[in-house]
C-alpha cells in the first residue's frame, strides 16, 4: 500500500515524465527484472546499461506495454499533464500517449518502402476517415500531403530522404537504423525509447549517431531513454546512467560516479579485477 | 511519390477500366466471342473477386484463411432468399449478401484473430466445413443437397452477365486500391510485415486484422451472390474446403500481396482448364505440373508483391517514343 502512495507521489510532480514503482516480471521460474524503481523528469537523456542478460531490453518491453509487469506499476504522464496507468496500457496505446521506441534487432516494415515505414507510425494523426480514403475525396488529397511533406521533414534530418521509394529491407545496416528512430519520431513521442541504437556501427558512424541524437532531444523536445553496451559510448552523451545487473539496479546516478563505482566495475570485470586494482 | 491528384492518370485508368469491360462486352453481344468462351470469362471474373478476397486476408493481412468459399457459399444462399423471399431487387440483394457475409466474419473474427499463428487456418477450416453441412440440413431455405435453382436474365444472357460481373470486379478493385493505399491500407501491411512493430508504432493489432477479414469477408459474399444468379444453382459443395484452396491457388500463383497478380492468375487458371480439355484426362496431371513448374521457377507468384500498373506501363511507352 505504501509503494501505490509513492507511485502517485511521484507522479503528482509535474516534472517527472515516466516512473517505474517496484515492477518485476517473472517468465516461469526466471525473474528476469526485479524490484525496477526509477524516475524519469522531462527532458532528460538517460543511460540504461548493464552487462549481457541484465535485463535492459526487459525493462523496455514492460515500460512500451510489450510485456505487462507481473508486479509494480508504471505511471506515465504526457506532455499535458494526463496520467497513464502505464503497466495496464498496450503498446499501440502507449504510442497514442507519446510514447515511441526503437528495437535492438531492428524491426522495420522491410517489404515497405522507407515512406510507407514512417507514413504508418502517423497513422494515429491522420485526418480522414475510410470512407475519405475509400472515394479519394479532396480530404484525402489533402491529408496524405500533409503527411508526406513531414515524412519527408524527418527524413531529411537523417540524410535519407532520397531513398524514400526503396524498400526497407535493402537499405544498409546503418540506414535501416535511422530509419526506425525516424519512424519512432514519426508518431510525435514525448518519450522515445532506444533500445541498443548504436548496435553493429562503427566508431565514425556511432559518433555521428549520438549528435544526431542530441540534437532530435533538442528539436523535438524529447525525453530520451536509451540502452547502451558500450559504457564509454553513453558517457558522454547521458546525464545520468542506470546500471542494471541480474535483473536488479545495482548503481544509479552520473557518468563520473557511475566509473567509479565498485559494484558496477565488478559487475562488468568481474571479482579478481576489483582485487587487482 | 506525390499524393496529389493527377487528371492524367485518372483518365488513363478510367479508360482503361471502361475498356476492359466494354470491348469484350460488345464482341460478346455481337457473337464474336461465342456463349461458351464468355461463359468461361464471366466464371474467371467471379473467380478473380474471390482470389482477391484470399489475397485480401492472407496476401495483404498476412492470415492464413483456409474458408472463404464458406462466406462466398453465405453471399450465394443470401442473395437468392433476399431476391426470392424478401422480394428485393437484385443489385439491393447483392450488396445485402455481401454485408451478411462480412457480418459472419466479424464473429468468426472476433475469438480468433486475437490469437497468433494458425489459428485463424484451423476454425476458418472447420467454419466451412460445417457450414455446408449447415446447407445440406437447412432443407426449408437452401433445398437441401439437391441445391437451390434461381433462375435470372444473368444466367441467360451471355453479354448482360460480362457486364454485370466484370464492371463489379472493376469497381471493386478501384475501391479496394483507393483504400489500401490510404493510412487505412498501410496499417494492414504494417500488421503483415511486423506485428510488434506495427503495435509499438500506434497500430491496434486486432483491429485491422478484424477490418482486413471482414472486407475479405465482404467481398467474398459480393462474389458468391454474382455466382448464384449467373450459375443459376447453388450447392452446399459451394463452401468445401476443396474450392477455398482453389482460391488460394490463384493467390499463390499470381502473387501474395498482388491484386492485379491474382485476376490475371483467376483468369488464365479459369481458361488453362478448359482449354486443356482435349487431353482428356491427363488434363488433372497438366494442371499440377503447370503449378509445380511456376512454384520452382516463381516462388513469389507471377507478380510477387508487385502490382501492374497501366500508369506505368504508359510512363514506359511514352518515355520511349520519345528517346
Amino acid at each position: 500500500m505504501a509503494r501505490k502512495e509513492d507511485a502517485s507521489k511521484g507522479c503528482r510532480m509535474s516534472d517527472v515524465l515516466l516512473a517505474a514503482n517496484g515492477i518485476s516480471i517473472v517468465f516461469g521460474g526466471l525473474r528476469a527484472v526485479s524490484s525496477f524503481t526509477f524516475e524519469l523528469k522531462r527532458g532528460e537523456l538517460v543511460g540504461l546499461i548493464g552487462p549481457n542478460g541484465a535485463g535492459k531490453t526487459t525493462v523496455f518491453n514492460m515500460l512500451s506495454g510489450v510485456y505487462t509487469p507481473t508486479e509494480g506499476e508504471i505511471c506515465y504522464t504526457d506532455a499535458k499533464g494526463k496520467r497513464y496507468d502505464a503497466h495496464r496500457m498496450k503498446p499501440f496505446q502507449l504510442s497514442k500517449a507519446g510514447v515511441a521506441r526503437t528495437f535492438q534487432n531492428i524491426r522495420l516494415f522491410g517489404n515497405l518502402t522507407v515512406e510507407d515505414n514512417v507514413l504508418i507510425a502517423m497513422h494515429q494523426q491522420r485526418g480522414i476517415n475510410p470512407l475519405d480514403a475509400v472515394f479519394r475525396t479532396p480530404r484525402y488529397y489533402r491529408d496524405e500531403e500533409r503527411l508526406r511533406s513531414r515524412t519527408r521533414e524527418l527524413l531529411a534530418i537523417f540524410h535519407i530522404d532520397g531513398k524514400s521509394l526503396e524498400l526497407a529491407k535493402n537499405l544498409p545496416y546503418g540506414e535501416q537504423r535511422k530509419l526506425e528512430i525516424v519512424r519512432a519520431l514519426a508518431s510525435d513521442p514525448n518519450l522515445l525509447l532506444l533500445d541498443e541504437p548504436a548496435a553493429g556501427m562503427n566508431p565514425q558512424e556511432t559518433h555521428e549517431l549520438m549528435e544526431l541524437i542530441a540534437f532530435i532531444r533538442e528539436k523535438f523536445n524529447l525525453t530520451i531513454l536509451l540502452i547502451e553496451h558500450d559504457m564509454k559510448l553513453v558517457m558522454g552523451i547521458c546525464e545520468r546512467l542506470v546500471v542494471l545487473d541480474y535483473g536488479r539496479i545495482i548503481a544509479q546516478g552520473v557518468p563520473a560516479e557511475i566509473k567509479a563505482n565498485p559494484a558496477v566495475i565488478k559487475a562488468y570485470l568481474g571479482e579478481e579485477a576489483m582485487l587487482d586494482a | 511519390m506525390s499524393a496529389k491528384f493527377n487528371l492524367k492518370n485518372f483518365a488513363l485508368l478510367a479508360a482503361v477500366s471502361v475498356a476492359c469491360v466494354a470491348v469484350p462486352g460488345v464482341l460478346i453481344k455481337f457473337n464474336v466471342i461465342d456463349g461458351y468462351t464468355a461463359q468461361i470469362f464471366t466464371l474467371a471474373g467471379i473467380n478473380a473477386i474471390m482470389a482477391i478476397s484470399v489475397n485480401i486476408i492472407c496476401g495483404m493481412t498476412g492470415q492464413l484463411s483456409l474458408g472463404q468459399a464458406g462466406f462466398m457459399a453465405i453471399g450465394a444462399y443470401a442473395c437468392i432468399w433476399f431476391a426470392q423471399v424478401a422480394q428485393l431487387p437484385l443489385p439491393v440483394a447483392v450488396v445485402a449478401a455481401g454485408c451478411l457475409a462480412a457480418i459472419f466474419g466479424f464473429l468468426i473474427g472476433f475469438p480468433t484473430l486475437k490469437l497468433s499463428g494458425d489459428y485463424l487456418a484451423i476454425v476458418t477450416l472447420g467454419f466451412g466445413e460445417i457450414l455446408r453441412v449447415i446447407f445440406v440440413n437447412l432443407k426449408s431455405v437452401t433445398g437441401g443437397p439437391n441445391g437451390k435453382r434461381f433462375t435470372t436474365a444473368l444466367a441467360a444472357q451471355a453479354d448482360l452477365a460480362w457486364f454485370v460481373i466484370v464492371g463489379t470486379l472493376v469497381v471493386v478493385v478501384i475501391l479496394l486500391q483507393n483504400f489500401l493505399r490510404s493510412s487505412y491500407g498501410r496499417a494492414i501491411l504494417a500488421v503483415r510485415e511486423d506485428e510488434i512493430a506495427a503495435n509499438s508504432n500506434g497500430i491496434s493489432v486486432f483491429r485491422y486484422k478484424m477490418t482486413g477479414f471482414v472486407i475479405a469477408a465482404f467481398v467474398a459474399g459480393i462474389a458468391g451472390a454474382l455466382y448464384a444468379p449467373f450459375i443459376g444453382f447453388v450447392k452446399p459443395d459451394l463452401a468445401s474446403f476443396n474450392r477455398s484452396v482453389d482460391y488460394l491457388i490463384y493467390v499463390v500463383l499470381g502473387g501474395m500481396g498482388s491484386i492485379t497478380g491474382s485476376i490475371l492468375a483467376a483468369f488464365t487458371l479459369t481458361y488453362l482448364q478448359e482449354f486443356l480439355r482435349f487431353l482428356q484426362e491427363y488434363r488433372l496431371l497438366f494442371y499440377p505440373v503447370i503449378l509445380i513448374l511456376v512454384m520452382l521457377f516463381r516462388p513469389q507468384g507471377l507478380l510477387g508483391m508487385r502490382e501492374l500498373s497501366f500508369v506505368g506501363i504508359w510512363k514506359k511507352i511514352t518515355s520511349r517514343r520519345k528517346a
